[in-house]
C-alpha cells in the first residue's frame, strides 16, 4: 500500500482510540469512576506522566540533536537532563504538593507564601515556561506533519495547529489520564520499533540499547567506533568525546534541565492524581522507567541513524552519492524544504563534510532524523506510518498538559482565585477555553519562526521553570522560615535575569531581528549558552530569596504549621483528577 | 507528636541528603567532569564515560527513586505506628 494512505490509516486510528477512550473515561465519572480517595493506580498514573512529559522534543527531536548538531556525547545533556529530573520531583517536591492537595502549582504558591502577589508572580512564570514549551512542540508537529502531507513546514504547521486546537479546546481537558496511557503505548512503540530493526540490521543484537556496544555486522568493528571514524574522516568532531561548548556549559546546562523538571507544573500536577502521598513517590518512579525506555534507545537511534545517512551519502570512503540516484526519502524531505543540496563544485554528486565551503548538504534539519530514520533504513510502510502517528501522540499528549496547565492557571488561579471569586463554574471553564485558544495561536505564530530546534526551544522553557517556579517550591518546603516577600523576590530576580540573558541572545520573545547582543558565543557569560542558563537564574533565584528572607519578619504561625501538615506523611485528602 | 514528627523529618532529610549525593556524583562527575578518565576503560563497544552519560546515569536514577519510596514507606508505617 502507498505510505501515504498508510499513514492516514495508522494515525486515524490512534485518534479514533484516544477519542474513544476519552469518551469511555467520561462516562466512567459520572458512575463515580474517580470515587474520593480513589485516584489513579502509580503505574497508570507513571505511563500517563510518560506521555504527558515526552513531547515532540523527546520523540522527534532529541535524537536528531544528539546524533548532528550536539555530536554525540554532547548530546548527554538532554539524556541526563531530562530524565534527573525526576529524582529531584519523587525526593523533594512531589510527596508534599501531593499530600498539600490542591489544584494547581500556584495554589500551592498562593497559599504557602500567603500572598496574591506570589500567586501571580508563579502565574507568570508558569506561562512564560508553558507557552515557549508550547512553541517547541508547534515546531515538531509543523514538521510531522509537513512530511506526511508532503508539504512545505509553514502549511504542516497551520494543519497541526488546527488540530491542537480541536483536540484540546473542543475536547475538553479534565480525566485526560486514559487517553495519555493509549498515548504512551502508540509512541512507545512507534520509538523502539525501528529502533530494534535498525540495532537488528547493523549488529544483529536486537537490544538497541546493547547494539550501541555492540559489533557491526558488515566488517566487525564496534558502532561507535566506525562512528568516530567516519565523522572524522568528513571533518566532524569524534562522536563519543565531543562535548557541547566546555565542559562548564555542559554541566550547567544538564543541572538546568534537570531543575526545570523538577519545575514543569504540568508534570508536577501529575503527581495529585495518585491516591497517597507514599503512591505519588512510587508514581515517579514508574514515571521514569518508562521514559527511560524511550531515553536509553534514543542514544541508539542518534548513533545509528548518523552512521545510516552517511553511509548513505557516501558508500564508500570517498566515493559520494550521485544526485540524481539519490533515494525517495532524500526527495520526500526535499518537498519539505528541511533537507537542502546545493551542487557547488556541479559535479552531480552529494559531497558531505564539516566543512561550509565545500558541503553541499547545506540544510538538513534535525528534527526530521527520527522521521527518516525509518525511510533510510528502507524499514517497511507501516513502521514509517506509525512512527507518524508516535510523533504525534508524543506532541498532542504533551501540548494537552501544558494548556491544561496553563488555561487552569489564567481561568482557576487568576480569574477565580483573584480577580472574580464567584464566577460560575462554567463561566471559569470557558475562560480556559479562551485561554487556550490564545495560547494555539500564539505558540502558532511564534512557531512560524521558531527560535531553534523543537528540543533547543524547550530547553529554554525548562530554564524558565528552573529559574522561577523550582526554588520556590523548595524553599516553601523545606525552609520554614521562608517568606513571601524572598520568595517574590527571588522568583523575580530569577526569571528576570534568565529571560534577560536569553532575550538578549535569542531576540525579545525570540523574535530574531530585535535581539540586541545576537546569538553568538563570544558573548555568552563564561561561556554558557542561553539554553543552558537555568542553572544560573535558579542559583540567583535562591541566594535572593534567602537574603530577602533574612531581612523581613518570618511567616505567621498558620503559615509554619501549614508547613509541618506537607511534611507529614499521613492523613492526605483525595486525589484529583487532572 | 511535635517530637516524633521533628524526628521523621529529620530522617527523611537525612536520607535525600545522601541520595542526592549519588544522584550528582554519577553523571556529574562520572559522566561530565571526569568523563575522560572514564572513558579510558571499555564496556564492550562503549568507553565507559560515554556510557554512565548516556545510559548508565537513567538506570541509576531510576534505582534511587524506587529505593527512596521503599525506605520512606517503611519509615512512614513506623510513624505511624508511633515508633521510632
Amino acid at each position: 500500500m502507498e505510505l501515504q494512505t498508510l499513514t492516514y490509516i495508522v494515525v486515524g486510528f490512534t485518534f479514533a482510540l484516544y477519542i474513544g477512550i476519552a469518551i469511555w473515561a467520561r462516562a466512567g465519572s459520572t458512575k463515580e469512576f474517580y470515587v474520593a480517595g480513589g485516584g489513579v493506580h502509580p503505574i497508570a498514573n507513571g505511563m500517563a506522566t510518560g506521555a504527558d512529559w515526552m513531547s515532540a522534543a523527546s520523540f522527534i527531536s532529541m535524537a536528531g540533536l544528539i546524533g548532528f548538531s550536539y555530536q554525540g556525547y554532547g548530546g548527554s545533556v538532554f539524556l541526563l537532563g531530562w530524565t534527573g529530573g525526576y529524582v529531584l520531583l519523587a525526593m523533594c517536591l512531589a510527596p508534599y504538593l501531593r499530600k498539600f492537595g490542591k489544584f494547581t502549582v500556584p495554589e500551592f504558591i498562593g497559599d504557602r507564601y500567603y500572598s496574591n502577589t506570589a500567586k501571580v508572580v508563579a502565574v507568570i512564570c508558569l506561562i512564560l515556561a508553558s507557552v515557549t514549551y508550547v512553541i517547541g512542540q508547534m515546531k515538531g508537529i509543523g514538521v510531522a506533519f509537513s512530511r506526511f502531507l508532503e508539504t512545505s513546514y509553514e502549511f504542516g504547521l497551520t494543519a497541526g495547529m488546527i488540530i491542537v486546537f480541536i483536540y484540546a479546546v473542543l475536547g475538553g481537558m479534565k480525566g485526560i489520564t486514559y487517553t495519555q496511557i493509549a498515548q504512551y503505548v502508540v509512541l512507545i512503540f512507534a520509538y523502539t520499533i525501528p529502533a530494534i530493526f535498525i540495532s537488528l540490521s547493523l549488529t544483529g543484537n536486537p537490544i538497541p540499547q546493547l547494539g550501541l556496544g555492540s559489533t557491526l555486522l558488515s566488517d566487525g568493528t564496534y558502532v561507535l567506533d566506525k562512528l568516530n571514524q567516519v565523522v572524522t574522516e568528513l571533518g566532524f568532531a569524534e562522536y563519543t568525546t565531543s562535548t557541547r561548548g566546555s565542559t562548564l556549559n555542559m554541566f550547567v546546562y544538564t543541572m538546568s534541565l534537570m531543575i526545570g523538571t523538577a519545575g514543569l507544573p504540568h508534570v508536577i500536577i501529575r503527581f495529585f492524581t495518585v491516591p497517597s502521598v507514599k503512591d505519588a513517590r512510587r508514581s515517579a518512579g514508574w514515571s521514569l522507567v518508562f521514559i527511560a525506555i524511550l531515553y536509553t534507545t534514543a542514544p541508539a537511534v542518534a548513533g545509528m541513524a548518523r552512521l545510516n545517512l552517511m553511509s548513505t551519502i557516501e558508500p564508500t570512503p570517498g566515493n559520494y552519492l550521485a544526485y540524481d540516484e539519490r533515494p525517495q526519502w532524500f526527495k520526500n524531505w526535499e518537498t519539505t524544504g528541511l533537507l537542502k543540496f546545493e551542487d557547488k563544485n556541479g559535479d552531480g554528486k552529494i559531497q558531505y563534510s564539516a566543512d561550509k565551503a565545500t558541503n553541499e548538504m547545506v540544510k538538513i534539519d534535525n528534527d526530521i532524523l527520527v522521521l527518516a530514520n525509518p525511510e533510510i533504513a528502507k524499514l517497511p510502510n507501516w513502521v514509517i506510518a506509525l512512527v507518524a502517528a508516535g510523533g504525534l501522540a508524543a506532541a498532542l499528549s504533551t501540548a494537552a498538559g501544558l494548556l491544561l496547565a496553563i488555561s487552569s492557571a489564567i481561568s482557576h488561579d487568576l480569574l477565580k482565585g483573584i480577580i472574580r471569586p464567584d464566577i460560575s463554574e462554567k463561566s471559569e471553564l470557558n475562560a480556559s477555553r479562551v485561554a487556550m485558544a490564545f495560547t494555539v495561536l500564539l505558540a502558532g505564530y511564534l512557531g512560524f519562526n521558531p527560535p531553534d530546534f523543537a528540543a533547543g526551544t524547550v530547553a529554554l522553557a525548562f530554564g524558565l521553570a528552573a529559574s522561577s517556579l523550582f526554588p520556590a517550591l523548595m524553599l516553601g518546603i523545606f525552609y520554614k522560615r521562608m517568606n513571601t516577600s524572598g520568595a517574590v523576590a527571588g522568583m523575580l530576580s530569577g526569571i528576570g535575569i534568565t529571560l534577560f540573558y536569553v532575550f538578549q541572545h535569542k531576540g525579545i520573545m525570540f523574535v530574531q531581528s530585535t535581539s540586541f547582543l545576537g546569538d553568538m558565543s563570544p558573548n555568552w557569560f563564561l561561556g554558557i549558552e542561553p539554553n543552558a542558563f537555568g542553572a544560573v537564574g535558579a542559583l540567583i533565584n535562591f541566594i535572593v530569596a534567602i537574603v530577602v528572607c533574612k531581612l523581613t519578619p518570618e511567616p505567621p504561625k498558620k503559615v509554619q504549621d501549614l508547613v509541618d501538615y506537607i511534611r507529614a506523611p499521613h492523613g492526605e485528602g483525595s486525589a484529583i483528577s487532572h | 507528636m511535635k517530637d516524633r514528627a521533628n524526628a521523621y523529618w529529620k530522617a527523611n532529610v537525612s536520607l535525600i541528603v545522601k541520595l542526592l549525593v549519588v544522584w550528582f556524583t554519577v553523571p556529574f562527575l562520572g559522566g561530565i567532569v571526569f568523563v575522560d578518565i572514564l572513558n579510558q576503560i571499555n564496556l564492550g563497544g562503549y568507553p565507559l564515560g560515554f556510557w554512565v552519560a548516556q545510559q548508565g546515569s537513567i538506570y541509576m536514577f531510576v534505582v534511587i527513586i524506587f529505593y527512596y519510596a521503599k525506605k520512606m514507606s517503611d519509615l512512614d508505617d513506623e510513624f505511624a505506628r508511633g515508633g521510632n
